[in-house]
């Protein structure tokens, strides 16, 4: 479980962060969810250490990760995977060195248990094959399973994915979705989500947390949402006609029962 | 970019700074620094080659034809030729070519590598960013540019040669004459010195540059630019202080 406790984030003059505390539940979803400009990257950045906050703590199963030395952060950081949002593929290596950065770097594993390793999360990720090819010889939704692939070969305790859906069809979105809530559950790891996908919102939201303006405006999950009487997190999810209608029909189903 | 001197040139010393920490994995290291060895020496070879023949080439005629009509005897150009390209052309102007090929491709590689979160991938992986991505460059570069810089200096010597005897200026046996005229072993050693030096201004420099890109692919395109104008203005600035304190 990770915990963020009064996590201010101020840039000069500017208070992007105001206090915010969230539990991020484990084997769970944690989406966090809000408006462009809302935090959301900020929170996320400060969580793996990517930003320093100005103030508050982060706790990983009950370790504080802004009291950490260097060596305790980097120690952390080896149970940390992280999907990003451009994928942040390293453009000079083939898929399975990318996949095998973090073991050659940081396992003293033989090469035949790393190219084992690799090819088991390419199973994983659906992308048997893909061993020799360039990020760049590669669709927008295999880079997104090989980024993902790289986030979770070290069998990662945390895993944390910057708007994984963007630049994606909305099939592929589901299937990373899906993918992403499977390794979830399979590893019971802590996975906490920044996304503006409504898909993933509704259908693999164990516990949302909503910023607005920088503040933590409201917390529930994709049930708890079709009930929700908070007007910005109304207006951020239900923001067109159809999705309005599915609401109101949600409601009205739910009456009925 | 953002900051006045003072900021800069303290961010430059703490990221020179922080490149001397133990590596994590020193295998990892070292392919990389491999990597840039062939990036930055065997991918430079032959603008090398081309450049440091004309430079010899061109020296060699013009000297020539200022001797003419003098009392100078003509294997002077060999010895002109060789004494210009050891000390000057081949370290000085080999390394400004260099800063233009090598910095602007150094700093826009990390710009690209920041922009694109690459670099924040390896932060979170808990890789040493600066030390990896920017030692083995270095590294790679204060290796390289010297051999470089001998190429350079024997093909400018060879350039000169092929255009003083071509051109009918004088005889083979009169240019290595004067080649082998008042030769002075201190001057290999402040080229050497100069390569060094000037290979690891130009990298750091341009590392610098790359390494705190941020914003759009115009500012990276900004910080290539920044990285090849500092760079070449500081190969220049050394130039003058070694010359001053070794001869």
């Amino acid at each position: 479980m990770i915990e963020v406790r009064n996590i201010i984030k101020r840039f000069g003059e500017q208070e992007v962060l105001k206090g915010i505390s969230a539990e991020f539940k484990q084997g769970k979803m944690n989406l966090i969810i809000g408006k462009s400009g809302s935090g959301k990257t900020v929170l996320i950045k400060c969580i793996v250490g990517l930003m320093i906050p100005s103030e508050g703590e982060i706790l990983y199963d009950g370790r504080d990760f802004t009291k950490m030395s260097v060596k305790e952060k980097k120690e952390l950081r080896t149970e940390i995977g992280m999907l990003f949002q451009g994928n942040a593929l390293f453009d000079s290596l083939t898929v399975e060195e990318n996949i095998r950065f973090p073991l050659d770097m940081f396992t003293k594993k033989s090469m035949e248990e790393k190219t084992d390793r690799v090819n088991e999360v390419l199973n994983r990720v659906n992308l048997q094959g893909a061993n020799l090819k360039y990020p760049s010889q590669l669709s927008g939704g295999m880079q997104k399973r090989t980024g993902l692939a790289r986030a979770i070969v070290m069998n990662p305790k945390y895993l944390f994915c910057d708007e994984p859906n963007s630049g994606l069809d909305p099939k592929t979105s589901i299937v990373i979705d899906e993918l992403i809530n499977e390794i979830t559950e399979e590893n019971n790891i802590t996975t906490i989500m920044n996304t503006h996908d409504m898909n993933s919102v509704i259908g693999s939201g164990d516990n949302i947390l909503f910023l607005h303006q920088g503040e933590r405006w409201w917390e529930g999950n994709n049930i708890s949402l079709f009930e929700s009487t908070n007007e910005e997190l109304d207006s951020f999810i239900f923001a067109s006609e159809f999705l309005k209608e599915a609401k109101t029909a949600r409601l009205i189903k739910n009456q009925n029962k | 970019m953002k900051g006045g001197f003072l900021f800069h040139l303290g961010r430059y010393v703490l990221l020179i700074k922080s490149l001397f920490v133990k590596p994590e994995r020193p295998y990892m290291y070292w392919k990389e620094t491999a990597r840039m060895m062939v990036d930055i020496g065997v991918g430079s070879v032959i603008i090398i080659l081309v450049i440091s023949f004309f430079i010899g080439a061109v020296s060699a005629v013009q000297f020539a034809y200022n001797l003419s009509d003098s009392l100078v005897p003509m294997y002077y150009v060999g010895y002109v030729v060789k004494e210009s390209m050891i000390l000057e052309f081949a370290p000085t102007v080999s390394c400004l070519i260099l800063a233009g090929k090598i910095g602007s491709n150094i700093s826009s590689e990390l710009g690209t590598m920041r922009l694109t979160e690459q670099i924040d991938a390896f932060e979170i992986m808990g890789v040493n960013t600066s030390s990896y991505l920017i030692a083995p460059k270095i590294v790679a570069a204060i290796t390289m540019i010297p051999l470089l810089v001998i190429i350079a200096a024997l093909t400018g010597i060879i350039g000169g040669g092929v255009a003083a005897v071509g051109s009918g200026y004088m005889s083979k046996q009169e240019y290595i004459q004067g080649i082998q005229f008042f030769f002075v072993a201190k001057n290999i050693n402040v080229m050497l010195v100069k390569a060094v030096v000037f290979a690891f201004l130009l990298t750091s420099i341009s590392c610098y540059q790359g390494f705190y890109a941020s914003g759009s692919a115009i500012e990276i395109g900004k910080a290539s630019t920044r990285a090849v104008v500092i760079s070449s203005i500081m190969v220049l600035l050394a130039d003058y202080l070694i010359a001053w304190m070794m001869l």
